[in-house]
């Protein structure tokens, strides 16, 4: 792997060894008389131990649909559309049985949700939340599963964790609920994480909070991330390597100091460029993509970004351009890249 | 708790005074007024329709009678039959058992048929099984208890002579459980039927949309399997509308399955009341009304206590 090179000192090492989640050609197409959405569309990466990959997108790009079809989690009737492959040191979890499956949810692979407002039970206590999948996956008795829920919240920074693992969610305020769902997520030291917009839903201040633990806790675990987000910050203040989604499929896949310095994909570009700079003073306008995400039933047969890129080619409506490698672990979809 | 429990039954006091309002104006507005059974009938002399009233303080001023009658309410005395002179509460009283004998078995057998339906047609929802217990459901409840209810009397009474038609007991078997319980199982399959295609439908959409909330995704994304994701997750949620349902439904329950009761002879409230109605038996009309008005604030407070147990976010003010 000769991404090595220019990826951050601490994953250095673990870059050499085989990737501990391998994603292949991962597809969701969702037939709606009389059209197919393309909701995913072939996504491929892989997952480092100890790394932090950033799946970054717009609303609709299918950045949340490729983590629930990681994690099994689409209900039917899309539960069995999905398509492709995600293996998990070897093991294919697109073809476990539901059993099989749920006894690796929490346990080797977790999640952690968008909304920390929504996702606890209201009427079960933090304590217990935390203690359930501790006795169901560890086979810890109940009286071990709530201390170990305990010092799971110590752990995830949350002052007076005895009191608060007897108290019900409604009490605790957006941080510390999503502070508490990490630690569910947590609790059985899972080998991969996948946070789904762990931050948006929280203020500011918070989020560096969230972001600053989950480097916290993954330094000590070693556990994988799969940081999901439309927010480059959170990208640049977190990830080792980003992965650009658009309408389905990566576009541009880069180690983030890479992918910040010299994005070649030009949605990327166009991404970067509407970022406001403080800096820049007075502000100017801010450069924005024309035109709109394409629906996923009405994508264009060659590349889906065609129709608002500035760098198109006559090649680009033909076909879709395949990820391909341009610089040591810098991959773009691209017919004409721009030079970084 | 305490505090919350007296407040409620404070505010009751102002309902139950409108209710007894209502009841004492439609008596004396129904035609022929409260003494219409003497005054429609030809053979009683004028005379005797002014003793009667003397009897019964009808002679007295309409608000005299009213304070008279709802301070008697609070006091236990609720009045006394125009037939047989009775106390009205001890003719209620009397019937209570009969009415919670039959209404417990039914719902018992009713909520947990109805559960178990509703919760299988939330799970496999579009089944074919969902779509028969829809069907069912609708069927039992679009169809007029009456025509079940001669249904069940002309298949197992009358054909199949596996069951008594109507009445508790036999004669001379007065006191015999196993005579009392086959007398009841006819009427509790009667009544259970509709509770049963209600209960189904409500527990249903309940679970339905608890499963559609985001912590039930959390707790399959942490492993947890299936048959405690509905009990530990989906139930404790999606039992506080069947709660409040069952605060509401219960009192009209115990003030009698009019229907039901008067096709199987059952000696219960609804009986009571339709014999009642038949007699022009104002005094017990009004004081059924009363117990009935009672029942449905007992059975709301009850219902808002146990959601304030199940649900922490509840606070009981």
């Amino acid at each position: 792997m000769s991404a090595a090179a220019s990826l951050p000192d601490e994953t250095g090492a673990a870059a050499a060894e085989a990737p501990l989640l391998s994603v292949r050609d991962l597809t969701l197409h969702i037939p709606v008389p009389p059209h197919v959405l393309r909701a995913v569309d072939g996504v491929s990466f892989d997952l480092r131990r100890g790394e932090t990959l950033g799946l970054v997108g717009e609303s609709g790009s299918g950045k949340t649909l490729t983590a629930l079809m990681l994690m099994r989690l689409l209900e039917p009737p899309l539960a069995a559309l999905p398509k492709g492959e995600v293996l998990l040191d070897g093991t294919d979890l697109m073809a476990l049985d539901e059993k099989r499956m749920s006894a690796l949810r929490g346990r080797t692979v977790s999640m952690v949700f968008q909304e920390p407002m929504t996702s606890l039970n209201p009427v079960m206590t933090v304590g217990r939340q935390i203690a359930e999948p501790l006795v169901r996956h560890l086979g810890l008795s109940s009286r071990e599963a709530a201390a170990r829920a305990e010092e799971m919240l110590r752990l995830v920074h949350i002052p007076d964790p005895a009191r608060v693992a007897r108290a019900y969610p409604h009490l605790l305020s957006g941080g510390m609920r999503q502070r508490a769902m990490i630690a569910i997520a947590l609790a059985c030291r899972p080998a991969v994480l996948v946070a789904d917009e762990p931050t948006t839903a929280l203020d500011v201040t918070v989020q560096a909070q969230i972001l600053e633990l989950l480097a916290e806790l993954q330094r000590e675990m070693g556990s994988a991330i799969l940081l999901i987000t439309h927010d480059l910050a959170v990208i640049a203040e977190t990830a080792h390597r980003v992965a650009v989604m658009y309408a389905g499929r990566i576009v541009e896949e880069a180690p983030v100091a890479a992918l910040f310095a010299a994005p070649r994909h030009p949605y990327t570009r166009g991404l970067l460029a509407s970022i406001p700079k403080i800096e820049r003073v007075p502000a100017p306008t801010l450069p924005e993509i024309p035109g709109m995400v394409p629906g996923a039933g009405d994508r264009p047969r060659g590349c889906a970004f065609m129709p608002r890129c500035a760098r198109a080619v006559s090649g680009c409506a033909a076909e879709p351009p395949p990820l391909a490698e341009t610089d040591p672990g810098h991959r773009v979809a691209c017919w004409n890249p721009a030079n970084g | 708790m305490i505090g919350f429990v007296a407040w409620r039954l404070l505010q009751a006091i102002p309902l139950l005074i409108g209710v007894s309002l209502i009841g004492f104006g439609l008596m004396h507005l129904a035609p022929g007024g409260p003494l219409a059974v003497y005054t429609l009938n030809p053979t009683i002399q004028a005379q005797d329709i002014e003793r009667i009233k003397i009897i019964f303080g009808l002679d007295q001023p309409v608000h005299v009678q009213y304070v008279k009658w709802a301070t008697g309410i609070f006091s236990g005395n609720w009045g006394y039959t125009f037939f047989g002179g009775r106390p009205v509460l001890g003719v209620i009283l009397e019937r209570l058992p009969a009415t919670l004998l039959l209404m417990g078995s039914a719902l018992s057998v009713a909520i947990v048929l109805g559960l178990s339906i509703g919760v299988l047609g939330a799970v496999k929802r579009y089944s074919v099984f969902d779509v028969l217990a829809t069907t069912g459901a609708l069927f039992a409840l679009s169809f007029p208890t009456f025509w079940f209810g001669l249904m069940a009397i002309f298949v197992f009474a009358i054909e199949l002579r596996w069951l008594p038609s109507g009445g508790m007991w036999e004669l001379g078997e007065e006191g015999n459980i196993l005579s009392l319980l086959r007398h009841l199982v006819l009427p509790t399959m009667v009544l259970a039927l509709v509770i049963t295609a209600t209960w189904s439908r409500y527990s249903r959409s309940a679970f339905l949309e608890v499963m559609q909330q985001d912590f039930m995704r959390t707790a399959r994304a942490k492993g947890v399997p299936p048959a405690a994701r509905l009990m530990r997750h989906a139930f404790p949620n999606a039992a506080k509308p069947l709660i409040a349902l069952l605060g509401v439904e219960l009192p009209f329950l115990f003030s009698g399955a009019l229907v039901t009761e008067t096709i199987f002879g059952w000696p219960g409230m609804g009986r009571l009341f339709v014999d009642a109605l038949n007699m022009k038996e104002y005094p017990v009309l009004m004081g059924m009304m009363m117990f009935t008005a009672i029942f449905v604030i007992i059975g709301n407070l009850l219902a808002d206590l146990a959601i304030a147990v199940i649900d922490p976010r509840v606070r009981l003010r």
